[in-house]
């Protein structure tokens, strides 16, 4: 299997607090097949260290749906990272 | 015959015009335009939530609120939160929550929750599930910008 080698890119979302820290809305990144959310969060961590202070309060959604950290993402899927939530 | 509202889809009827029953939106919030969407002769109530930017947050004033959304997904969220008090409150005939985004000024309406029944029963507490689930799971934040700071709040923080 070549499966290590595989590529795949997905979209990434930040929101409010986040958004501001990192200075992006919406980044692409490419990521090894089989690389899950949790991974995906530690690998975005390293890339943007202001992100540290909130990983611990971030749900995630992929193509608008929470997730959990085990999921495995797919190519062209689009990963949603929300600070906890304020509506009302 | 059940009313003209189109449940799958999320979207009602109002004199033959489409509107949608779960919206984000930057405009202006009204009342009665919201709860206009859920106009159908089989009803015989319509309760209303209305949230309301307030002048402060623990003792600090508030100048405005910034409202932020993931729209699609909060839209898609909504139209959940309308499936689940439809599914627990079987008299609720229809839902319609609609929330607005940008910068909001103290007094102006931040959200608009409206349930329609034939009769009253349970609406008080269906209205009341609705406000805290969107609370808890539609994407959107808001940043309170006082007179000496800014802070993004969640329902946790306060």
């Amino acid at each position: 299997m070549e499966m290590e080698s595989e590529e795949i890119k997905v979209t990434v979302r930040f929101f409010a607090a986040p958004r501001e820290a990192i200075g992006e809305a919406e980044i692409t990144t490419e990521i090894p097949a089989g690389t899950t959310v949790g991974e995906l969060i530690d690998h975005l961590t390293e890339e943007y260290p202001v992100l540290r202070a909130y990983t611990r309060f971030i749900s995630v959604a992929v193509n608008r749906a929470y997730v959990g950290m085990q999921t495995e993402l797919q190519d062209g899927d689009e990963v949603a990272c929300l600070p906890p939530v304020g509506g009302g | 015959m059940r009313s003209r509202v189109c449940r799958r889809s999320g979207e009602g009827r109002l004199r033959g015009q489409p509107v949608k029953l779960f919206e984000v939106t930057a405009d202006r919030l009204s009342v009665e335009q919201v709860a206009g969407r859920l106009a159908d002769p089989a009803i015989g109530a319509v309760a209303t939530f209305v949230g309301v930017v307030r002048n402060e947050t623990d003792g600090r004033e508030v100048r405005y609120l910034e409202y932020e959304a993931y729209p699609d997904m909060a839209e898609e969220t909504l139209r959940q939160i309308g499936d689940e008090v439809r599914s627990r409150w079987r008299t609720i005939r229809e839902v319609t929550i609609v929330h607005r985004v940008g910068r909001l000024e103290v007094g102006e309406i931040a959200v608009v929750i409206a349930l329609s029944a034939a009769h009253r029963p349970e609406m008080f507490d269906a209205l009341h599930y609705a406000i805290d689930r969107l609370k808890e799971i539609v994407p959107i934040w808001k940043k309170e910008v006082w007179t000496d700071g800014m802070e993004w709040r969640s329902e946790g923080g306060g």
